[in-house]
């Protein structure tokens, strides 16, 4: 076969330049439509502050003093193969963030160290959580229910461990949800003072505190206690869970600046501070034998000025 | 249709580029573990591999450029080869300016966006109202939203007195090229060595300056974007006026034996024309910087 | 274009002997030595880089944790990146551009032939660097290869200044490698080869070339910034201090995406040599390709915030970055209906390199097409930081610039070695990577718009079987590329002895000369009526 031999049109050229930005206007449009939309967070009825921090959400809600911290539930075993996954496998928390169906629902995002980003498919909500700046967006959920979602924005070793979970109720159950939780709260801190007065067995302080470690600290740490050389540091036989007691305890409230290790005292109670503390002065061969009582991390705290 | 050639000098083999690259080597590892030791206090190695990575690179450049000179003085070199060397040298310093425009960008950045934003502006007001309420954009940035607080390097003084110093090496510099086209050897070396001799001032003043700024203004490398800005400008400004004097120093020593001819003057060309950048640089430098 | 050689072949007394043992790699000066050597070592870096892919495609075979931690995970996904984009892509076009530029436009050599060895000699040893650091304690570099702060910054670990002084002398190699390609296309053409004669692999390598030296230098100045913050307290990229995480971004992505677009000009130029000669038939509209090319280079620095569209920037600056981002799809669609046009009505036949280039046409276009999806801000809300993104760049990246580079590698290792490959084994080949690499990288568009996220060890449930699935094909697509090793090897020792012009509808000065191409080419240069 002899090929042809013509290399030029102009007109074809002017046509499938043409039609393409044609086609690209069309496309345009809508979009242009929908992001002037999406990104209008005006006349919210119901804002939340989302905290990204290593490797958990906090949740705020603005109007209200009710706030907590929202974990990854799924046990180490399911990850590691030993046990059966559950169906929510990865997907599952222990506090869901709940939210009214109908409103519209604002939310503040943030972060605590590393940049994040809460995304809900569902909600159409992907908003990047960056250190030191709020970023804005919005939603109305129309059917209450149960919506997942994952952070999306590498964060580090367990970025992929970091989900979401909505629940939507109806207003009026909503609004009973947020004052129970209020009071709940509100229990929780006169709880805590009472605590002061009292000492904690060994026994007991151990117990919660393996929990509260292998829940906060055990992913930086390693639940042997011996950290990732070069970048977490060891517990185990290190000087400051072995001699400084002050310092151990004013680490674990106020992190490190410049480093990822965080300010516990916002996350966690005085009871499992102290219990997590003694559990790192006793666990891995560091036995000191010391105990640390919820006074004695009151103590620092007052020392700081808190 | 195309200027035609005749020969184009290849040479045959030259054991200097893996030299280099052994250096780069060096370089790039010695500093990676020197700068992990010097912040935190480690002994270790880096330090010993950096340095000999330095004395490699410059054993690399005096053997590379003793063959090139060789080859040039020995008249294997073509008009054409010439203009691959210029336009070789162009084409460096626009990835130079490329190299600044980051930090430019940086600092217009920071200084119309970032403070704006941190202080409640465009779609930033909770960034102000929740994280920030009590910071004031200001620039220089004095007080940042962090709490740490420094003063500003005022633009008159010794900062005016440096741009009038390399603005006068620019046209010391230009007169010297002027004597060298025109075979007046005298003004070429008179002029070159003031030239050398100013930017060396520049220098001494600008170390100066940084003394002044770390212990009488508290102006730091750490106190926030303004010092963050300031410091990796003109630091990195500095280290081009160190190597372009260097380049100055070679081609005087040159000049000196009787090099270059008023048709035939590469390397002199080379080291002006990246004088003249560096010059150029310093005035956006000292615009943005200092003045604005 | 026509470009027809009159003399080229009277300076013969000259010696074509090549210097001999280890000497002559490490002290060469020879565009096509160091051309080779740019190859095997982008090829070896393809093997070490894929392999990292076979660890992130075994841990992501089943979800829960099997073979590695989630923090290895994160290096192995970071290196993997790092090694295909600077270790593998880039340097195998360099290699390309070295062989085939001073031979496609008459010239001797490159312009700057010592140069030129030194930006090569570079790479080997900037790969060991990020290579030791994975051995550290801590290990390498975890935080992806876009290298957001502050996780690089606050968060890194030790290996992060090993990371960047790496990354510092790749930098210095790819612009020295620009440079070179630059001025030898300057000022090096023989006489006759006017600008519009020129072929389209050096039109689109020249345009690449300059793309390099206008980004590379921002890419180094984005990691020096990362190296002050982590370890001279700055803080650039630290609210409290007045900066802020997000300018990071702006500053990478400003490399980043004209970056892009470096690795797929070449290919561009590669498929547009490809074509004519097994279509028999002139490139069609090589006037508009030459346009389009410089339109989406030009273009390129307009677009990079498409990258962070979730960053939280003003609407006005999304809608910016949205239309730029859209009306690259206007020169690059030119391509591909001039590629299609040159086709049509020609006498095509279908060896090895036409079969990857007909393949690069169709699946970069597929990767295009996900990339338009991608540049609606709205929907890209959706689609960012999925596997649908991993998806769109694997399409523009293996099935475009790596199949163009194999499609090169088959087009000219007749001129190369002088051997005629073997066209079985090829065809074996084409066919074992065209069905894999679909198997491997098309449900990524699904488990992306199924919601899961990328950059993760372990995921839900949901997405289980795709992700064997993709698994599965990412093996037997590995597994295939030891067909493309023996295809090599078995050209380079040996074959049916290679014509001058090889190809029948092949033209262009490289063609006029024997196969193999002698050690030294055009000393004196040929000219072009
Ligand atoms: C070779 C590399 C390459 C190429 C060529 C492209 C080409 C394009 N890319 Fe891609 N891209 C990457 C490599 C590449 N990309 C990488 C590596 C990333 C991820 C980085 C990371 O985060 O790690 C990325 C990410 C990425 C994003 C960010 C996604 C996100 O993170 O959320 C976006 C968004 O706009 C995008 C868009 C585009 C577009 C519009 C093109 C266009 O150039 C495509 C144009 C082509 C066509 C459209 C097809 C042919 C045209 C026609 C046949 C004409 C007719 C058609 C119409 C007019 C509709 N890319
Ligand atoms: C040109 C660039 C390029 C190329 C060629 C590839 C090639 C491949 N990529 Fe890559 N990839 C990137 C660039 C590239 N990638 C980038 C930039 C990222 C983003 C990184 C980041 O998020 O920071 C990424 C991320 C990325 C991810 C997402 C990781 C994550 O988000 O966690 C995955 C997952 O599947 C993946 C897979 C693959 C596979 C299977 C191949 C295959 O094509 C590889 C095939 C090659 C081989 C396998 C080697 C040859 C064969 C052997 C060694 C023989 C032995 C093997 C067997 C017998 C099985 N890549
Ligand atoms: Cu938090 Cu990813
Ligand atoms: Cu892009």
């Amino acid at each position: 076969m002899q090929p042809a031999q013509f290399h030029e049109s102009t007109k074809v050229e002017i046509l499938w330049t043409a039609i393409p930005v044609l086609i690209l206007i069309l496309m345009a449009i809508p979009a242009t439509k929908t992001l002037i939309a999406m990104e209008d967070t005006t006349e919210a009825d119901v804002t939340v502050v989302v905290t990204g921090s290593q490797w958990k959400w906090h949740y705020k809600y603005l109007e209200h003093d009710v706030e907590f911290y929202s974990l990854l539930a799924t046990q180490k075993e399911q990850i590691a193969n030993r046990f059966a996954k559950g169906e929510n496998y990865l997907l599952e928390v222990d506090r869901p963030l709940v939210l009214p169906t109908g409103k519209k629902v604002r939310f503040l995002m943030t972060s605590d160290d590393v940049i994040h980003s809460w995304w809900v498919p569902a909600f159409a909500v992907k908003k990047d959580a960056n250190p030191g700046f709020i970023n804005e967006a919005w939603t109305r959920i129309d059917e209450p229910g149960i919506y997942r979602g994952q952070c999306a924005e590498l964060c580090g070793k367990d970025h992929g461990y970091m989900p979401i979970v909505v629940i939507a109720k109806e207003p009026a159950e909503f609004d009973k949800w947020l004052a129970g939780e209020a009071e709940r709260i509100a229990k929780a801190k006169a709880e805590e003072q009472e605590l002061l007065a009292m000492n904690m067995s060994l026994e007991e302080l151990m117990s919660v505190g393996e929990r509260t470690y292998t829940a906060y600290c055990a992913a930086c740490h390693q639940p042997s206690g011996e950290g990732l050389p070069g970048i977490f540091p060891a517990l185990k036989g290190s000087s400051i869970a072995l001699n400084d007691k002050p310092a151990h305890i004013d680490i674990v409230l106020h992190g490190r600046a410049g480093t990822a290790m965080q300010a516990y005292a916002k996350q966690l109670s005085l009871k499992e501070i102290a219990a997590v503390i003694t559990y790192e002065r006793n666990a891995w061969g560091n036995s000191t034998g010391e105990l640390v009582q919820a006074a004695d991390v009151h103590a620092v705290m007052q020392g700081k000025g808190e | 249709m195309n200027k035609t050639y005749e020969k184009y000098y290849v040479p045959a083999q030259s054991p200097w580029p893996i030299v280099g690259a052994v250096a780069l080597f060096l370089i790039a590892f010695g500093a990676g573990n020197f700068v992990n030791e010097v912040t935190k206090q480690q002994p270790g190695f880096g330090g010993y591999v950096l340095a000999a990575g330095f004395a490699v690179l410059i054993f690399m450049l005096f053997g590379w450029f003793k063959n090139v000179i060789d080859e040039s003085m020995s008249g294997l070199y073509s008009a054409q080869m010439d203009r691959s060397f210029r336009q070789g040298m162009s084409w460096f310093i626009l990835s130079e300016v490329m190299f600044f425009m980051a930090f430019f960008g940086a600092l217009f950045y920071g200084r119309v966006i970032a403070l704006d934003w941190l202080s409640g502006g465009s779609n930033n007001a909770m960034t102000f109202e929740l994280l920030w309420p009590e910071f004031e954009a200001m620039w220089p940035l004095l007080k940042t939203p962090g709490g740490i607080e420094t003063q500003a390097m005022p633009a008159s003084g010794l900062p005016l007195i440096n741009t009038a110093i390399l603005v006068t090496s620019s046209i010391t510099l230009h007169f010297a090229h002027v004597g060298l086209e025109q075979s007046k050897r005298g003004q070429l070396k008179l002029m070159l060595l003031v030239t050398i001799l100013l930017g060396l001032t520049f220098l001494s003043l600008q170390v100066y300056e940084y003394m002044h700024a770390y212990h009488d203004l508290g102006l730091t490398l750490a106190s926030g974007f303004y010092g963050n800005t300031f410091f990796l400008l003109t630091g990195f400004h500095g280290m081009h006026v160190t190597l372009g004097a260097i380049i100055l120093l070679f081609v005087f020593f040159r000049v000196l034996k009787g090099h270059f001819t008023p048709d035939n003057h590469f390397a002199f060309q080379a080291g002006a024309w990246y004088w003249h950048f560096v010059d150029v640089v310093w005035l956006c430098l000292y615009v943005f910087v200092y003045v604005l | 274009m026509s470009a027809v050689v009159t003399d080229h072949e009277h300076d013969h007394e000259h010696h074509d002997h090549k210097p001999s043992g280890i000497k002559r790699w490490f002290y060469t000066t020879n565009h096509k030595d160091i051309g080779t050597m740019y190859l095997v070592f982008a090829l070896i870096m393809f093997f070490i880089g894929g392999t990292m892919a076979m660890v992130i495609r075994a841990e992501l075979f089943q979800p829960g944790m099997q073979f590695v931690e989630p923090n290895f995970f994160n290096q192995m996904t970071t290196v993997h990146g790092l090694i295909m984009v600077f270790g593998a892509v880039m340097p195998a076009f360099t290699g390309l551009a070295n062989w085939m530029i001073p031979m496609m436009i008459g010239a001797p050599d490159m312009a700057l032939p010592r140069m030129n060895n030194w930006s090569f000699w570079i790479l080997p040893f900037a790969f060991l660097i990020l290579l030791i650091s994975l051995f550290l304690p801590g290990g390498g570099p975890n935080f992806g290869w876009t290298f957001y702060a502050p996780l690089s910054t606050k968060y890194s670990g030790d290996s992060t200044a090993l990371f960047v002084f790496s990354v510092h002398i790749m930098g210095i190699s790819s612009i020295m490698g620009a440079i070179n390609v630059i001025v030898t296309i300057f000022n090096l053409r023989a006489p006759g080869m006017t600008w519009m004669k020129m072929p389209l692999f050096v039109w689109t390598w020249l345009i690449t070339a300059f793309l390099l030296i206008m980004v590379m230098p921002v890419l180094a100045g984005a990691v020096t910034m990362v190296l002050t913050d982590k370890y001279f307290g700055t803080s650039f990229f630290d609210a409290a201090g007045g900066g802020d995480p997000v300018l990071f971004q702006h500053i990478f992505w400003f490399f980043g995406h004209p970056e892009v677009y470096i690795m797929i000009l070449p290919a561009f130029g590669i498929v547009s040599s490809i074509v004519p000669t097994f279509a028999r038939k002139p490139l069609f509209g090589y006037a508009s390709m030459v346009y389009a090319t410089s339109s989406i280079a030009l273009l390129s620095f307009l677009v990079w915030a498409h990258h962070m569209f979730t960053t939280g920037m003003p609407v006005f600056a999304e809608l910016f970055f949205m239309y730029c981002t859209m009306l690259i799809a206007v020169p690059t669609g030119v391509k591909v209906f001039n590629w299609v046009a040159t086709m049509w009505r020609g006498a095509m036949t279908f060896e090895v390199p036409m079969m990857f280039a007909l393949a690069f046409i169709v699946l970069f276009t597929i990767g295009g097409f996900s990339g338009l999806m991608l540049a609606i801000t709205p929907a890209d809300f959706q689609y960012h930081d999925t596997y649908f993104v991993v998806a769109h760049f694997h399409y523009v990246l293996v099935t475009g610039a790596v199949f163009s580079i194999i499609a090169a590698a088959y087009y000219w290792l007749p001129k190369w070695t002088g051997h005629m490959y073997d066209e079985k084994l090829g065809q074996w080949h084409f066919w074992c990577s065209l069905i894999s690499v679909n198997l491997l990288f098309f449900p990524m568009h699904f488990v992306g718009l199924a919601g899961m996220p990328r950059r993760i060890p372990d995921y839900a449930l949901q997405f289980a079987d795709f992700n064997a699935f993709i698994s599965i094909g990412g093996f037997l697509f590995g597994a295939s590329q030891l067909i493309f090793v023996w295809v090599l090897v078995k050209c380079a020792r040996g074959g049916e002895k290679a014509t001058a012009q090889v190809w029948e509808g092949a033209e262009g000065l490289e063609w006029e000369v024997p196969s193999p191409a002698p050690y030294h080419t055009f000393e004196t240069p040929p000219v072009i009526k």
